[in-house]
């Protein structure tokens, strides 16, 4: 079927299967592969994307679902051609990156509850921005960074 | 007074890393490529009767379909003991039976799917202590134990000893013996395993995209495998998702990519589904650990007597080697009198393990610690008054030979005292549901690589070209780690040449030079030492240049911001590589260097001053303990580890962080559950690695005991964090319980059941649980 979405910026219309997994559209057809297939069952976080502001796994989301929506991938953040986003200076700034397979999920999860506390006004506590990042498994860094950088966002 | 070394520098390609376009194995997309599949045993033990793949053939877009009748090659692992495709007997779960090539993953493991196998089953065997039964069946038909070590299912066998056991028995007040089980855990690397292969048919060459981080043995084991010539192999390291040990053997997916890539005359990719990465990646080594140590009057250690035996699986990879880590550990973690060691790595039916960050370490850590602990109980004495009077010292040569040439034992373990809680939660009260606990633990790993291989060394090759920019090309390899940012700023430090006009070139073997590969904590020593090196090489060429230019007779130049700097003279480097390259006798500022560390091989009783030098630390770690649910919370990790010195802190801090978390796994939640063989929880859902909401606080003290060997004095500190974690959580727990435990992990079930074992108990008898 078709569908008609707005990724990073870019209108698209796409002719797909209804089977097709985002993450699959965001890797193969698009070819955007900055997105990581951690686990494909929905939990490791490491393919993380924004959809209409809320981050989501992309491989537990039918690509038929993105129809009308706003889909922001890491490619959609700083990317060379634009300067890195907060959240991308802050990970690097803290060393919150070291294989960094993990890391454009961490980085789409805190974009997405970053940008909802701050359009609501409010500050997360730490331990907040523990919860917030509880989707998000890695293995290199044993997170403390990961959380260091995620709570320096809003300083 | 250091310019860069010792300050915090950000990862040399982190803003690749953190804006999606750093290029793993899962990114590689070549032209005409096909997606590989491979079948797996159903049955951890079987005979296999028939195998028909003519239905996968006959699948459109199926390419090839091999089998081990298809194939000639050797089989593979450091015993030769594991057939890449197997046929006749399956031996375990991962068990590769056939692998075919399709044009897209889905058809992939649709004709997987059609593959018709017939299969008689047998009994299987998953308990070493069975297969070491005169009854038991044989269970790899390659294994040479009966020969070799007496027993048809002994795979490998290491036995050491040092100092008189028996007159050290007898000097001791004390002497525990128990008995650890240690469990099944997994790397879970976020990036499963991959590898892409190309074959050229024109001259028989062979491009390998793998995430080895081993590629230069990788090559020989390839060629091996595959009975080809080394040097035709290439292999190219993506970037890797994860390692901590995991690539360090070659596995069988491996060379199957590549013979599915020469049959298909196609570039091929196998990925690995997550699922796949439980049943088929490697493992620490389970094991059970019988030791009895002893101590004297005044708390002073009197001997070791450890007996080991590993599950080995169906078959040997380089697992089965950690008890040569172990042994330095049961040997010379504190000063030991005398030790007797056998470790015996058995074949059973499980899948095998593989290498690990830590090595056999932590399970022969949380032992030993488990042991001081008793010893000190049964002693009257202070937890930490015995590890003190028993720490390693500066100068100390182990009954191993070990030469502790710098030694932060003490400091260690002094400084985690002091900063911790430790007093605090001693003397206070301990009652009510919430319990706290507090437990120490120490250890001791290479520092300075490991001589094990024939060379432990590692090649640069460095060149400034015309634009005074500076290219590292190194042996050794970035797995995540930090090394190259590491490298990079060993090159601010000497050649004053900015963090942006150098690149690091690390992932070819047909460019770079030989490296023995990333393992032992050794990276950032060995080539450290290896970059210096050539680092004096082109400061030579360059002084010499630069005075001659400057009509000085010689001169030792400074370098700074890009320029050369000697009295009132001044120059700049690319003006002097312009005028090395372009006037008269015309050369490139290009040199080449090789360093060896000094380390020396063990001899036939494995006695020898094994590594450049070695890393101590220390942890206290205080835990909370629900007594209703059982759950065990880590409230504090207070982490000092003699590190040599600091090269860069940010990266060496998350080593320790991420270690942290590993070894806190490891202690409270991680586990494979088998059943027969079978793997019951091969998702994240069922293993259960801890998530930033369980992380806790982490104090980290470095200990700076500046090494002659180490570059700038420094240590390998990649391994260590974890080593002493599980050991020290679970003495916080007996602290916090007054119940020991003596398996891993401790989870809450675990917990409640000896809680209540322990109600049970004070009723009926002091009879301690064993084995809980």
């Amino acid at each position: 079927m078709q569908i008609t979405f707005k990724i990073n910026g870019e209108t698209i219309s796409q002719e797909i299967k209804s089977s097709l997994l985002l993450i699959d559209l965001i890797r193969d057809v698009l070819r955007l592969k900055g997105t990581k297939p951690g686990c494909l069952e929905g939990e490791c976080g490491a393919c993380s994307v924004i959809v209409n502001g809320a981050a989501i796994n992309s491989c537990m989301y039918l690509a038929i679902n993105v129809d009308g929506k706003e889909v922001t991938t890491i490619e959609g953040l700083g990317n060379g051609e634009n300067p890195l986003d907060r959240v991308q200076e802050k990970m690097l700034e803290h060393g919150a990156v070291q294989c960094g397979f993990c890391t454009s999920g961490m980085v789409m999860t805190t974009k997405a509850y970053s940008d909802k506390c701050t359009a609501e006004g409010v500050t997360p506590t730490r331990e907040e921005v523990k919860k917030s990042l509880e989707g998000n498994l890695c293995r290199c860094t044993g997170y403390a960074k990961i959380i260091d950088a995620a709570e320096a966002v809003y300083k | 007074m250091m310019k860069v070394i010792g300050k915090s520098h950000q990862k040399l390609d982190g803003k690749e890393r953190v804006s999606g376009k750093s290029i793993y194995g899962h990114d590689i997309e070549l032209p005409n490529m096909l997606h590989g599949s491979i079948l797996r045993a159903k049955y951890p033990c079987a005979e296999i009767t028939s195998i028909d793949t003519s239905k996968a053939l006959a699948l459109e877009g199926v390419e090839c379909v091999i089998t081990a009748d298809d194939i000639d090659v050797n089989n593979i692992g450091y015993k030769r003991d594991h057939p890449i495709l197997k046929k006749g007997t399956v031996n375990c779960n991962r068990d590769e039976i056939a692998a075919v090539a399709a044009r897209t993953k889905e058809i992939a493991d649709k004709a997987i799917q059609l593959i018709e196998v017939k299969y008689k089953i047998k009994e299987g065997v998953y308990d070493p202590f069975e297969a070491l039964k005169e009854s038991a069946p044989r269970i790899n038909e390659f294994g040479k134990g009966a020969e070799q070590f007496g027993n048809k299912n002994r795979a490998e066998s290491f036995h050491y000893e040092h100092g008189d056991l028996a007159e050290q028995k007898a000097k001791s007040k004390v002497i525990i013996k128990k008995t650890y089980e240690l469990p099944r855990v997994t790397h879970a690397c976020m990036a499963t395993s991959n590898i892409t292969a190309e074959y050229n048919n024109f001259d028989g060459r062979l491009t390998l995209w793998s995430s080895t981080q081993v590629p230069f043995l990788y090559q020989r084991d390839i060629a091996h495998a595959l009975k080809m010539e080394p040097s035709k192999i290439r292999v190219i390291q993506p970037i890797i998702g994860g390692g901590f040990g995991s690539k360090l053997d070659m596995l069988p997916f491996e060379p199957i990519c590549a013979l599915l890539a020469i049959k298909s005359g196609k570039p091929v990719q196998i990925l690995y589904s997550r699922e796949e990465e439980f049943l088929a990646s490697p493992t620490r080594q389970p094991m059970t650990i019988e030791l009895s140590s002893g101590a004297d009057e005044k708390g002073k250690f009197t001997f070791r007597e450890a007996k080991i035996i590993m599950d080995n699986g169906a078959y040997t990879s380089w697992g089965a080697t950690t008890p040569f880590v172990m042994m330095q550990t049961y040997s010379s973690l504190y000063q030991v009198p005398a030790c007797y060691f056998q470790a015996d790595a058995i074949y059973t039916n499980n899948p095998f393990a593989g290498s690990f960050r830590g090595y056999g370490n932590p399970q022969a850590t949380f032992s030993i610690e488990s042991n001081i602990d008793l010893m000190a109980e049964e002693l009257g004495m202070d937890k930490r008054e015995i590890r003190l009077i028993n720490a390693n010292y500066k100068g100390e040569i182990t009954g191993q030979g070990l030469h502790f040439k710098t030694c932060g034992a003490l400091p260690a373990l002094e400084k985690v005292i002091q900063e911790s809680n430790y007093d605090q939660i001693m003397t206070a009260p301990n009652t009510g549901r919430y319990r706290k606990g507090v437990g120490l633990g120490s250890m001791l790993h290479v520092g300075g690589g490991a001589k094990i291989y024939r060379s432990d060394g590692c090649g640069t090759s460095l060149k400034i070209d015309d634009y005074g920019y500076l290219t590292i090309i190194t042996g050794s390899n970035e797995i995540g780690q930090g090394s190259e940012t590491v490298l990079a700023m060993i090159a601010m430090e000497e050649l004053g040449v900015p963090m942006e006009k150098i690149k690091v070139i690390n992932t070819d073997t047909d460019v770079k030079p030989w490296d023995v590969g990333v393992h032992a904590s050794r990276t950032s020593f060995v080539a450290g030492n290896s970059l210096l090196g050539a680092i004096k090489l082109i400061k030579e060429k360059l002084n010499k240049k630069a005075a001659d230019l400057l009509q000085i007779k010689t001169a030792t130049f400074e370098y700074q911001n890009g320029e050369m700097l000697f009295n009132e003279h001044q120059i700049k480097i690319d003006k002097v590589v312009r005028e090395m390259h372009f006037a008269s006798p015309h050369e490139l500022c290009l040199v080449n260097y090789f360093y060896e560390p000094p380390s020396r091989f063990q001899d036939k009783e494995f006695k020898g001053d094994v590594s450049g030098n070695y890393a101590f630390a220390s942890q206290v770690i205080e835990v909370e303990v629900d007594t209703v649910t059982g759950n065990v919370q880590v409230l504090n990790v207070h982490v000092s580890e003699d590190v040599g010195r600091v090269l860069n802190p940010i990266g060496l801090q998350g080593q320790i962080e991420g270690g942290l978390a590993t070894g806190i796994g490891y202690a409270l939640t991680e586990e494979m559950i088998y059943e027969k063989g079978v793997l019951k929880n091969p998702n994240f859902h069922g293993y259960k690695m801890l998530t930033s909401t369980d992380m806790p606080p982490i104090h980290f003290y470095p200990i700076e005991t500046y090494d002659e060997a180490g570059p700038y004095g420094s240590k390998g500190a990649g391994e260590a964090p974890l080593i002493p974690t599980a050991a020290a959580i679970a003495n916080a727990v007996s602290n916090a319980l007054g119940v020991r435990f003596y398996s891993l992990p401790i989870t809450a079930e675990k917990v409640l059941r000896a809680l209540s074992e322990k109600k049970l108990e004070t009723r009926n008898s002091k009879h301690e649980t064993n084995k809980i």
